[in-house]
């Protein structure tokens, strides 16, 4: 690339600190939330969002986009770290990261452009409320002084950047959870606090390789896991960069995006953390905050580290209730709320696809599936609209014997059946003619659908004659590549 | 499809000199000019919001305001870009350049270069850019597309002087004969004395080098003399260029890989920073 490391590093340094800060201060409570989902001590979140971070600040492929433990991947691995524990966890993170090395080689990257608009756009709402659907437990069973601390939060978050001066300076999901810290110990609330949860670094991350046997069995555990992790990572990192760009106005290298995070989750599951992948909610409070280059990444995953490691003592005593009001914000500010306001403007079937989407994903918790299931929708969708664009006329000529059909449009899979319907069969004529210069025929079940046609006026005792099937058939040909010029488009595309 | 000259104005100090030499060149090749601009919006300043939280709609909230945002910022940058492009038409007028076309870019500002290379014959560029201060005289984006661009760059400093006499500087390697005869071809210094000179050791393998350089070029009827020297490179071509009154410096740029550079530094870069002429950099 041309960009040199002064743009791609330095060019907007107080911008990318301040935006740094920013971030590994709400970086903190989703590591150890994150954690908890997976049914993991806090540290091991917090050292993969460490590691995840600084790793993918120089491998990335999206310069201001921030990666860390997730709560996608967090759901996916919530069976594995119950049923075999933490060393399988780290081993299939291990093997995530070979998985993602490997997808970005072979440019799967590119496969993103199957990926409609509208399952983009189910997959984010369906992260949103996967994240907020986490915040449940906490929430349940609990006394009142819970809910009044966790709406307290949510109000020091949404209106402590209301205040004149000091509003606009101090970050206020950091204000929430100082303030809501503060009044639990004050008060001596005998609430839920991290602490509880499990425990939490003390030092730096060490290299360490997972305590699992190396053989077929273990393989046989993680390779599903790793497999959807792997996806699941690759479509949330793709989807946020995507976002990152259309934001800052730039563009990224997909597949340099896929096999650093493939690098980042091996170096993450070799220090002892989780799998992670790119955040929506972080990346959008990244570049909201000024960031734009990869010193932004790199400074949040540095600094998140230090803050852990010298407020070890206070982080304990954060209570539960803070971390909850911060998720829930971002599970908000994630969910895409235009989405909800253009289910009117939009067309059915796209509406369909998103809420598949989101409907598939949170009764699963695998945000694989959803994205499936909506890609499988948009194509039918769209096979079934193309599937319209047939037009077939006949005429007869004067004495009766001789009809002509002429096919306009486009056969395939979805619109054979009504090629054939269209034919009379019944109809006593000596000789058909079926004119099909003017159409295309895109796949083997368009042939046969002709040949099924032939066969049946054949039966009923008619010459058949086929005109033009050479320039039908031209588009049954997979090797597109010589369609893409104009004069080649027009003739393809001709007469209609 | 016709060459151009292209020259890179950016409203710095030397504007008026790029002006000058490309229209000069563009006279000499008997090409078009083109005045390029670009604008580069990863330098504007980013906005720094440390509110930190995110609520519904907070992503479409955010786009349109970075959009509403560098919308103002470009508006601005291309209406200056404008204005700094006419004035510098004017100039290439005055001239006497008869066909002058104007662009202007939105991106990086050699990426944008690269994608024009196909149309361009020379490229002219300013040593000093917008941001030159006296401790780094040479412009910051100047190596990055010395060392993008396979054409010929003319580096103009802030001083137009037309040329009247120009040095090579030859050290006998591959490239630097494919620039002898690039060189004997072009009209660019058709009439103009040709100093040959190689930093070396005056053995009979560089004088034969040297001489049939000279040879070549004179057959094409070039006025040619050559001379070899010993010494430091950098000092010694300098101390040539003062003693013979040269305007434009000729040479092969960044001949050698990045890790040589690194180890024992660059040639080109040092005569960047010490040239008071102008130099044409060949690729």
């Amino acid at each position: 690339m041309l960009k040199s490391i002064q743009q791609n590093w330095f060019s907007n340094i107080r911008g990318d600190l301040l935006s740094g800060i920013v971030v590994a201060l709400a970086l903190i409570p989703e590591a150890i939330a994150f954690s908890i989902i997976a049914g993991v001590d806090p540290k091991i979140g917090l050292y993969a969002s460490f590691c995840i971070a600084v790793v993918i600040a120089f491998t990335g492929g999206r310069p201001g986009m921030i990666s860390a433990a997730t709560g996608a991947m967090a759901l996916l691995m919530v069976t594995l770290v119950k049923d075999h524990g933490l060393e399988y966890l780290l081993a299939a993170t291990l093997l995530t990261g070979v998985l993602q090395i490997i997808a970005g080689y072979l440019k799967l990257g590119d496969l993103m452009r199957f990926v409609s608009r509208s399952v983009v756009t189910g997959f984010v709402n369906a992260l949103a409320i996967l994240i907020f659907m986490a915040q449940l437990p906490e929430l349940t069973n609990v006394t009142w002084h819970v809910y009044a601390m966790t709406a307290a939060g949510l109000a020091i978050i949404y209106g402590f950047p209301y205040i004149p001066v000091i509003g606009k300076i101090l970050p206020s999901p950091l204000v929430c959870i100082v303030s809501l810290t503060i009044v639990a110990v004050f008060l001596g609330l005998d609430i839920r606090t991290v602490g509880d949860m499990g425990e939490l670094p003390d030092a730096l991350p060490i290299f360490l390789w997972p305590d699992v046997p190396l053989n077929f069995e273990t393989l046989a555990i993680i390779f599903p896991y790793s497999a959807a992790l792997a996806v699941v990572g690759i479509l949330e990192s793709l989807m946020t960069a995507t976002i990152v760009d259309d934001l800052t106005d730039t563009s990224s290298d997909k597949n340099r995006e896929c096999k650093g995070q493939g690098i980042a989750n091996i170096g993450s599951g070799l220090l002892g953390g989780m799998a992670g992948c790119a955040m929506i909610g972080q990346s959008i409070i990244n570049v909201k905050s000024g960031g734009r280059t990869r010193l932004s990444t790199l400074v949040a995953g540095i600094f998140l580290l230090i803050m852990v490691l010298v407020l070890d003592n206070i982080l304990i005593q954060i209570p539960m209730a803070a971390l909850v009001a911060v998720m829930i914000m971002v599970s908000i500010g994630t969910f895409s709320w235009s989405s909800i306001r253009d289910l009117k403007k939009h067309p059915l079937s796209t509406n369909i696809v998103m809420v598949s989407t989101v409907a598939v994903v949170v009764a699963t918790h695998n945000l694989a599936l959803g994205v499936l299931v909506g890609v499988l929708l948009a194509a039918m969708f769209f096979a079934n609209k193309i599937g319209h664009y047939l037009y077939i006329k006949s005429d007869i000529d004067a004495d009766g014997i001789r009809r002509t059909y002429r096919v306009i449009g486009q056969v395939f899979f979805s619109s054979s059946e009504k090629f054939l319907a269209a034919f009379d069969f019944k109809e006593g004529v000596e000789r058909v003619v079926i004119d099909v210069s003017d159409a295309h025929f895109w796949d083997i079940t368009a042939v046969e659908a002709l040949d099924r046609a032939v066969v049946k006026f054949r039966r009923e005792g008619a010459d058949v004659e086929v005109v033009g099937l050479n320039e039908a058939s031209a588009t049954i040909v997979d090797r597109f590549g010589v369609h893409d010029k104009p004069e080649a488009v027009d003739k393809l595309m001709g007469g209609h | 499809m016709m060459k151009h000259v292209v020259a890179c104005i950016d409203g710095s100090a030397s504007t008026q000199s790029v002006c000058d030499y490309a229209s000069w060149a563009a006279l000499r090749l008997e090409t078009p000019l083109t005045l390029f601009h670009v604008l580069d919006e990863a330098r504007y300043p980013t906005e720094t919001d440390m509110t930190g939280n995110i609520g519904l709609g907070s992503r479409e909230a955010l786009l349109e305001q970075l959009a509403e945002l560098d919308q103002q910022r470009s508006k601005l940058a291309l209406e200056q870009g404008h204005h700094m492009l006419e004035s510098a038409k004017a100039r290439a007028l005055e001239d006497g350049v008869e066909q002058v076309n104007l662009r202007q870019r939105h991106g990086d500002l050699a990426e944008s270069l690269h994608e024009i290379e196909d149309s361009m014959r020379l490229l002219v560029m300013g040593l000093h850019g917008e941001d030159t201060t006296r401790t780094n005289r040479v412009g910051s984006q100047l190596e990055t597309v010395v060392r993008t661009m396979n054409r010929p760059i003319l580096v103009a400093p802030e001083e137009f002087t037309e040329p009247k006499s120009v040095m090579l500087a030859y050290d006998g390697s591959d490239s630097s004969r494919k620039g002898i005869r690039l060189l004997a071809e072009s009209p660019i210094f058709r009439g103009l004395p040709l100093h040959l000179v190689m930093v070396g050791v005056d053995t009979k393998d560089n004088h034969a080098s040297i001489e049939s350089a000279a040879n070549h070029l004179r057959e094409l009827g070039h006025d040619v003399r050559f001379e070899i020297r010993s010494g430091e490179v950098e000092p010694t071509l300098h101390a040539y260029q003062n003693e013979h009154n040269i305007d434009v410096l000729v040479m092969g740029a960044y001949g050698h890989s990045r890790i040589r550079q690194f180890l024992v530094g660059s040639t080109t870069t040092s005569i960047l920073q010490t040239t008071n002429s102008a130099l044409l950099l060949l690729r």
